[in-house]
């Protein structure tokens, strides 16, 4: 595993709405197999910054190369290859867990036969199998989240994007979760997440915290803490934005 | 008491920050008051009928003189043969046509009694018996007021035909306006509604990010309502031809390309409001309020076009059900082909040209 290569590669991104800068002149880098922390407060400009790496939007300028791909030129080639669940979860509600997993591993080209493998080992792992059946409505918030993170990891993708996963659940539902986002690091997939969680920004390799669209501070949580003399990632995000 | 008050102008505030709100409570009932009472005419004017004289004498002149200057009747043609007439109905402009037969004078002076023949466009049943009946009224006052009045005993006994609708069934009017309704609520509102559910939820931009393209997300999206609007069509037409005895006197097969042609026209609407609309709410509420209710009112379903004022004519002009009913009706009860509705069928595809178009237009800057 080639922890040192760069899968996601940022240099100079600009995006403006009009006259009001989103993201003002980013520049960072992602290596393989991390997992990358992208903080900042709620309006700082990080989830218009993951929306253009997912391919959602374009750039106003700048060069962005993700999974190895253009995002200018080669669009359909960084959709192959990255994962995507966004802040609402992304399940369809009136579908079941297994139909949910059906659809999805369908859109991103996977064949049925390897599809009803998966989906057995992955209800085997989760210990959902006898909810296969259940509406996600029915489920409770904590699963639909685990459910949909693994759906967006399905199709083993090179990086996964997760935006806000782990807003509206408990503790101890979240640190379950960040069990699940280990894993899957573990298994070689590039994790960059958003989240406006402080606590969240120590089980991350290296953070990012943007504020009014500019990135004010990259390391690792220890890093950060040395840097702007804080006791924890609460402390530095203070700091930073005050 | 005072929690009270604050709870009830708390609900005060709500209904008038909402606009959706507001307009449903002012808006709406101007607009109804205003169109209810302009549309909803059962008097006529400016009527275009045409006149098939077989005698051109004074008394047949001088009777057409008393029908077009009524101020009900515009003379839109004159025609000279039997097969005129039924190309004249058939075009949809006259909705009656005099006939007097020949040597109508010299028969009323030897014979006491001539005919006339007064022929209706009865497609539009309640048209047509006015039409009829006012040119009947017309007809004998004259025989009462220059006839009789100067001694002379002539009769003249109009026979009233209804065409294509004998016995002036409604149902000829109804079924059309119904095909389009059902098929702007299934496939433009339903299609705007499903679009504006996965924005709403969320579910859209996960399906952006996928490497499924806009447009199979958008065809997948449609097909499912294309299929039930067809078999909804086709329900109808079964019902009507079977349980009401609506003809079909045209061609079955251009009758339900034609209605394609309308499913697609409202699949692409149902396509553009959902590019507009952000939630279920928004896009159901353009759907009825912009598209359903003009389309009942206004489209020529229940209440006749030429009746009513300029202006709402002009925007009936731009109804897509109006010029669908108009089809329907030419092919099921006229028979008529693509010679005669050629232009009705050009106005459907250019408006579903233009708003796949606007459609694709709002989607690409969505994505800047």
């Amino acid at each position: 595993m080639l922890k040192h290569e760069n899968i996601i590669q940022v240099k100079n991104l600009v995006k403006k709405f009009g006259s009001f800068v989103a993201n003002d002149n980013l520049t960072f880098d992602v290596k393989r197999g991390e997992i990358f922390g992208f903080l900042g407060a709620n309006g700082a400009g990080k989830t218009t910054a993951i929306k253009i790496l997912s391919g959602l939007s374009f750039p106003t300028s700048g060069d962005v190369i993700v999974a190895g791909f253009d995002v200018y030129k080669e669009r359909e080639l960084v959709k192959k290859n990255i994962g995507y669940m966004s802040q609402k979860f992304s399940l369809y509600e009136d579908l079941t867990v297994r139909e949910n997993i059906r659809f999805y591993g369908g859109i991103y080209g996977l064949s049925s036969k390897y599809i009803k493998e998966k989906t057995s080992d992955l209800l085997e792992r989760l210990k959902m199998k006898d909810i296969q059946n259940s509406l996600i409505s029915s489920l409770p918030l904590g699963w639909k989240q685990k459910i949909a993170f693994s759906v967006a990891i399905f199709h083993d993708p090179k990086i996964v994007f997760l935006d806000e996963p782990t807003g509206g659940v408990d503790p101890i539902t979240r640190r379950d979760f960040w069990e699940m986002i280990y894993e899957a690091s573990n298994n070689g997939i590039t994790v960059f997440v958003t989240t406006h969680y402080m606590d969240e920004a120590e089980y991350c390799d290296r953070v990012s915290i943007m504020d009014k669209g500019r990135i004010e501070g990259m390391d690792t949580p220890g890093g950060l803490k040395k840097q702007f003399n804080a006791k924890n990632m609460d402390e530095v995000f203070i700091k930073i934005a005050r | 008491m005072n929690r009270f008050i604050g709870f009830v102008k708390k609900e005060f505030h709500h209904i008038f920050r909402d606009s959706k709100t507001m307009l449903i409570l002012f808006g709406m009932p101007i607009a109804q008051i205003l169109i209810f009472g302009y549309v909803v005419s059962n008097e006529i004017t400016d009527v275009k009928i045409g006149i098939y004289d077989k005698s051109n004498d004074h008394i047949t002149h001088e009777i057409t003189n008393k029908i077009t200057s009524s101020g009900f009747f515009i003379l839109h043609e004159n025609l000279n043969s039997e097969q005129e007439i039924e190309k004249a109905f058939k075009r949809g402009i006259v909705r009656e046509v005099v006939v007097f037969e020949s040597n109508f004078a010299r028969n009323l002076e030897r014979n006491g009694s001539a005919s006339v023949q007064i022929i209706a466009d009865a497609s539009d049943a309640n048209t047509a018996n006015i039409v009829s009946n006012y040119t009947q009224a017309i007809i004998n006052s004259y025989v009462k007021n220059e006839l009789l009045a100067q001694g002379l005993p002539y009769e003249i006994v109009p026979e009233v035909r209804m065409l294509y609708n004998e016995e002036l069934k409604g149902v000829y009017m109804f079924v059309p306006g119904t095909m389009a309704l059902i098929l702007m609520l299934v496939s433009a509102m339903m299609t705007s509604i499903s679009i504006a559910r996965e924005k709403e939820l969320g579910t859209m931009e996960v399906l952006l990010v996928s490497p499924l393209k806009p447009l199979p997300i958008v065809i997948g999206k449609v097909i499912p309502y294309m299929v039930l609007s067809f078999i909804n069509a086709i329900v109808i037409i079964a019902l009507s031809y079977f349980v009401f005895e609506m003809p079909i006197e045209g061609n079955l097969i251009f009758l339900l390309v034609e209605t394609l042609l309308f499913i697609f026209m409202a699949l692409s609407l149902g396509i553009l409001i959902s590019t507009v609309s952000n939630s279920q709410m928004v896009a159901m509420f353009i759907s009825m309020f912009a598209l359903m209710l003009p389309t009942m009112l206004l489209s020529g379903f229940i209440f006749p076009i030429e009746n009513m004022p300029k202006i709402l004519q002009w925007i009936s002009s731009i109804m897509p059900a109006r010029y669908f009913i108009t089809i329907v009706k030419n092919i099921m009860i006229k028979g008529s082909g693509i010679t005669i509705v050629w232009k009705e069928t050009l106005i459907l595809a250019g408006m579903t040209m233009v708003f796949l178009i606007m459609s694709v237009k709002k989607f690409k800057v969505r994505l800047e």
